[in-house]
């Protein structure tokens, strides 16, 4: 029988959680480094027993964990993430050129194909890679290289690679995006790469069409689809049908289109999921209310998902790496809050349970669904 | 011999229960204990300097003897005292957060 497994990174240590097919029952493990920061934890979709885990705090720097059983024990592997060449500068929030200096990592991406092979976005902006097991870390130096790289400028959170996706019908071709300098993509593994943020607006930057220095929060896509990218922006919910070429709005009818996570159904691929945040300075849903919100058309029509979730008085924050879905039959939908709530939705958004209510602030949450 | 203090985190991570004791070849410096204690636990490299530059990390400190051996040169000679393990070189974890 089919089971889940839930991957929770929080403020002060990560969580395991665990149930079956039927996802009614959970066991909950953890936690596992407690009182670190666990930025982002995720498994090899070649291995579901080799995960990666990014822990750091602001005394002892950062460290990668990796596990080869499936999160029962853990082991600290590579660490070093050194620039290639001379750094140089990116612009600081003063507009003045600042040194790149890597602060942590903010996302592991593991390969499609090759369990030891894992990426990590990271703060200062950059893109590394590992080919044995997050042993040794290397800079893909082409992304930060590519011209736009000392114009990018950080956004409130920092100058942080947060999201790294892989395309599964072309090893060649990664999407990465930055906050606040946009989305990138590379066709050549990585060797080059170019903005891809055309018809993006944002009307808080000098200019609100710019090639690059957009705050784009997170993008998401569906395997079956792959050249369809769906984008939360600092505001703006976006839509691009070829590849990040272009994009569309498709914010529509939602109550707000400030937030931080999207994600896609595992089998409808115009199926979609954020979560409405009242605004930059409110980092909490309107009116009290968690309201998950879905599309069925790829956008514009948005209908709220609220059975189960607290609909007054709720004033949590669910951030950009913190929603996941499964992929059995009957599509599971997952994510946490700042507030610790884990929430999960085992038919695809109409009913919601808590798996747990009282964790550490929620900075992640990936999903493994195991056969 | 030295005797090293570190953090409760930092134990928890090289999975030592107590004081760590080291035995350093030639002058006893901070760097000479650092590299000691790196080469020992290398779980602990880049939590107590960092990765590339090897400079202490801001929110740590190093005590001896009643001081404070934070700036002071890696490569100065620590106090007698800690180099013959009468006084522990105490790596500690800042305060902070109300």
């Amino acid at each position: 029988m089919s089971s889940v497994r839930v991957l929770v990174g929080t403020r002060k240590g990560a969580f395991v959680l665990s149930a079956d097919g039927k996802r009614e029952r959970w066991d909950v493990s953890g936690p596992h480094f407690a009182g670190w920061e666990i930025y982002h934890m995720k498994g090899s979709p070649a291995d579901p027993n080799r995960l990666y885990g990014s822990q750091s705090t602001g005394w002892f720097g950062q460290l990668i964990q990796r596990s080869n059983d499936g999160g029962k024990s853990w082991e600290p592997v590579g660490n070093k993430f050194a620039y290639d060449g001379v750094p140089g500068t990116h612009k600081w929030y003063d507009g003045t050129p600042h040194p790149w200096e890597f602060k942590r990592v903010w996302h592991l991406e593991p390969s499609l194909t090759d369990p030891d092979t894992v990426y990590a976005g990271v703060e200062d902006a950059a893109l590394f890679r590992s080919t044995d097991g997050a042993t040794t870390w290397q800079e893909l130096p082409g992304l930060r290289g590519h011209g736009t790289g000392s114009s990018w400028q950080p956004g409130a959170g920092g100058l942080c690679l947060h999201t790294i996706i892989l395309d599964p019908s072309n090893p060649e071709r990664i999407y990465i995006a930055i906050s606040a300098a946009g989305a990138f993509r590379t066709d050549d593994g990585a060797k080059t790469w170019k903005p891809i943020n055309h018809g993006l607006h944002s009307q808080y930057i000098p200019d609100p069409d710019a090639e690059v220095g957009h705050c784009v929060h997170h993008v998401a896509m569906h395997r079956a689809h792959p050249e369809v990218l769906y984008m939360q922006k600092h505001w703006d919910v976006m839509r691009s049908d070829n590849a990040g070429d272009s994009w569309q709005e498709v914010s529509g009818n939602l109550p707000t289109d400030f937030g931080f996570a999207i994600d896609v159904h595992a089998h409808e691929p115009k199926t979609i999921y954020v979560v409405p945040i009242k605004s930059d300075s409110e980092h909490f849903p309107p009116d009290g209310k968690l309201r998950v919100y879905r599309s069925r058309a790829g956008g514009n029509e948005w209908e709220a998902l609220t059975r189960g979730l607290p609909q007054r008085d709720c004033y949590v924050n669910v951030l950009r790496d913190a929603m996941a879905v499964d992929t059995l039959d009957s599509c599971g939908v997952y994510f946490g809050t700042t507030g610790g709530q884990v929430y999960a939705s085992p038919d695809a958004g109409e009913n919601w349970t808590p798996i747990v209510r009282d964790l550490p602030a929620v900075l992640s949450v990936e999903v493994q669904t195991l056969s | 011999m030295i005797l090293v203090v570190l953090p409760a985190h930092l134990r928890t991570l090289a999975k030592v229960n107590g004081d760590v004791q080291l035995e350093i070849q030639g002058c006893a410096t901070q760097r000479a204990v650092l590299d000691a204690l790196e080469s020992r636990y290398p779980m602990l490299r880049g939590t107590i300097r960092d990765r590339v530059t090897l400079e202490r990390r801001p929110f740590l400190r190093f005590f001896a003897c009643e001081e404070d051996l934070s700036f002071a040169s890696p490569d100065a000679p620590l106090p007698e005292a800690v180099a013959s393990g009468k006084e522990p070189f105490f790596i500690i974890g800042a305060i902070a957060g109300g």
